[in-house]
C-alpha cells in the first residue's frame, strides 16, 4: 500500500519527528520523548497532528435516517453544534469502526472515522445507503490538530473571538481562529481536556505556527502518536484494531452506553439479544502488581495459569509508573479487584482487574 | 549521533568494548533513540554460558520491547545492576553507565564493525 503524506509532513520532519507509517500515512510518532510528551499534555498543552483521520459529510433530508441506521448510538438525541461518540456495528456481531458524529444542522452531519478504516467505512455506509443520501469524503481537505491539555483553552483563546468556555465537552462551533474559518470541537483522545480543530488544509501551516506562538508561554510542544497511545490508554479509551475490532461486540467492549436500543440499527436485534442473555467475555482494565509491561497479544491467565483471555492494549503508564492494560477475559473474571496473571515472555506476572480510567 | 571509535559495533545495534578476553556490551545511541524512553531492562543470565546470537536479556521502552543478543559466544560474568532502578541511564549514557553486561569470551572479534562501518550501515 502507498503511504500517504499529511499536509504538514515537512513541518514534522523539520521538528525532528520520527516518522513512521501508520494506518497508511507517514505519521509523527515521537518528537523528543514519549514520556516528556505525555506529561506535556497532562500538565500543560501539546498539539497532535491527526490529519490522517477521515471525515465524511452526510447531507440532505435522509442524512439522519442513514446515520441512525448505521450507528449504534442514538444520533436523534444530539442538537446542532453537538457531537456524539458512536460505533458502526457490522452484521455479524462485531464493529466496523468507532466514530464521532457531528451535527452541523438538521440535514448536515460530519462523521469522523479512523484513518485505517476510511475506505472500509465509506464502502460499508454506502452499502447501507439505499436511499441515495449525499455523502462526501473530505478527508484529504482537512488538517486536524488536537490541542490538548489543561492549558489548551488559554492557548487557543488568544487566537479567537469565540468564547471557548462556551464550547463544552463534545460541543463544537464553526468560527475564526488564527485567521481561518474552522470547526472548533471540544473533543480529544487524551482525557486532559482541550480542543480539536478541523482546518481547511490551505490554512494548516499558519494555524500550526500561530498555535505554537500562543502556547509558547506554557511551553507547548508537538506530540506524537506514541504519547497519544499512552494518554488514551491511561484513560481506558478503546483503540480500534486493538480493543475493538470486526469480531468484538460493543457490549463486550463496555460500549453499552453508546449502544441504544431506542432505535433500530445494523444488527441491533442480535445485539439486543446479547444484552438480554449476557455476554460471555468482557473487556477489562488491569494493573500490573509486579514489574512488567503488558503488550498486545500477551495471554491473560487465572491463578492456576489457565488461559482466560488476551491483552488488547498495554503499556507502562507514565503517570502511575506501572504496567496497565486492557483485554478480553471470560466474564467470570470481569470483576474489579480479581487477581489475574499476565504471561510476559516466559513469566506469569500478577495483575489486578480495575475499572478504567487508570489515571483519574 | 555519537559513535565512539574505541568501541566495536554489531548489526544488532550493540556496542562491544573488548579488553583482552573480556568485553562490555551495551546498545548504541542509535538503538536507544529508536526505542525511545527505556523503562525496564531485564537481564537474568548472569553466570550463564551463551552462544553468539542467543538472547541475554530484554529491553522495554514505553512503546516497544526488544531482545538483547549476545554478539559473541561467552559467559555473562556481570550485569549492570544500576539499570534495575534507573533504566533511563541507557537513554542518557548508552556508552557509559548504560552498559548492559560484561562477558568472558574466547573467539574472534573480527566480525565486529568499526565505528565507521557501523555508521555506514546506518546510512549516515
Amino acid at each position: 500500500m502507498d503511504v500517504k503524506r499529511i499536509p504538514l509532513h515537512d513541518i514534522h520532519k523539520n521538528l525532528g519527528a520520527k516518522m513512521m507509517p501508520f494506518a497508511g500515512f507517514e505519521m509523527p510518532v515521537r518528537y523528543s520523548s514519549d514520556k516528556e510528551e505525555h506529561f506535556c499534555v497532562r500538565d500543560g498543552v501539546g498539539v497532535f497532528d491527526v490529519s490522517h483521520m477521515g471525515e465524511f459529510m452526510v447531507r440532505g433530508a435522509g442524512a439522519l435516517d442513514l446515520i441512525q441506521k448505521v450507528t449504534s448510538n442514538d444520533a436523534s438525541k444530539i442538537v446542532d453544534d453537538q457531537a456524539q461518540y458512536s460505533c458502526l456495528p457490522n452484521d455479524t456481531g462485531g464493529i466496523v469502526d468507532d466514530l464521532i458524529v457531528y451535527r452541523m444542522g438538521e440535514e448536515e452531519y460530519m462523521l469522523v472515522v479512523n484513518a485505517s478504516n476510511i475506505e472500509k467505512d465509506w464502502n460499508w455506509i454506502q452499502s447501507k445507503n439505499t436511499d441515495g443520501v449525499e455523502m462526501e469524503d473530505v478527508s484529504d481537505d482537512i488538517v486536524l490538530l488536537a490541542v490538548q491539555g489543561p492549558k489548551a483553552a488559554e492557548t487557543l483563546q488568544k487566537l479567537t473571538e469565540v468564547d471557548l468556555s462556551s464550547v463544552g465537552f463534545y460541543k463544537f462551533t464553526k468560527g475564526m481562529l488564527a485567521g481561518a474559518e474552522m470547526i472548533i470541537s471540544g473533543t480529544g483522545y487524551t482525557g486532559s481536556g482541550g480542543f480539536e480543530l478541523y482546518i481547511p488544509k490551505e490554512h494548516g501551516i499558519t494555524v500550526w505556527e500561530k498555535v505554537f506562538e500562543a502556547g509558547a508561554e506554557f511551553d507547548i510542544k508537538p506530540i506524537g502518536l506514541g504519547a497519544r497511545d499512552t494518554l488514551r490508554l491511561e484513560k481506558g479509551f478503546c483503540l480500534y484494531g486493538n480493543d475493538i475490532t470486526d469480531t468484538t461486540s460493543p457490549l463486550e467492549a463496555g460500549l453499552g452506553w453508546i449502544t441504544k436500543f431506542t432505535k433500530e440499527f445494523t444488527n441491533s436485534e442480535n445485539l439486543k439479544k446479547q444484552k438480554e442473555e449476557g455476554v460471555t467475555r468482557k473487556l477489562v482494565g488491569f494493573e500490573m502488581k509486579e514489574k512488567g509491561i503488558p503488550r498486545q497479544g500477551y495471554k491473560l491467565l487465572n491463578d492456576e495459569g489457565e488461559e482466560i483471555g488476551e491483552v488488547t492494549s498495554g503499556t507502562i503508564s507514565p503517570c502511575l509508573e506501572k504496567g496497565v492494560g486492557m483485554g478480553y477475559v471470560k466474564k467470570e473474571f470481569a470483576t474489579v479487584d480479581i487477581e489475574i496473571k499476565v504471561e510476559v515472555r516466559n513469566k506469569q506476572l500478577g495483575a489486578r482487574v480495575v475499572r478504567p480510567p487508570f489515571v483519574k | 549521533m555519537n559513535f565512539p571509535t574505541d568501541l566495536k559495533y554489531t548489526k544488532d545495534h550493540e556496542w562491544v568494548k573488548v579488553d583482552g578476553d573480556t568485553a562490555t556490551i551495551g546498545i548504541t545511541e542509535f538503538a536507544q533513540n529508536e526505542l525511545g524512553d527505556i523503562v525496564f531492562v531485564e537481564i537474568e543470565t548472569e553466570g550463564e554460558n551463551l552462544q553468539e546470537g542467543d538472547v541475554f536479556g530484554t529491553i522495554e521502552a514505553v512503546k516497544t520491547v526488544s531482545d538483547l543478543f549476545m554478539p559473541i559466544t561467552g559467559e555473562v560474568t556481570e550485569i549492570n545492576s544500576g539499570l534495575e532502578d534507573n533504566p533511563e541511564i541507557v537513554n542518557s549514557d548508552p556508552y557509559g553507565d548504560g552498559w548492559m553486561i560484561k562477558i568472558k569470551f574466547d573467539g574472534s572479534t573480527d566480525d565486529f564493525l568499526s565505528a565507521e562501518a557501523y555508521q555506514k550501515l546506518l546510512g549516515e
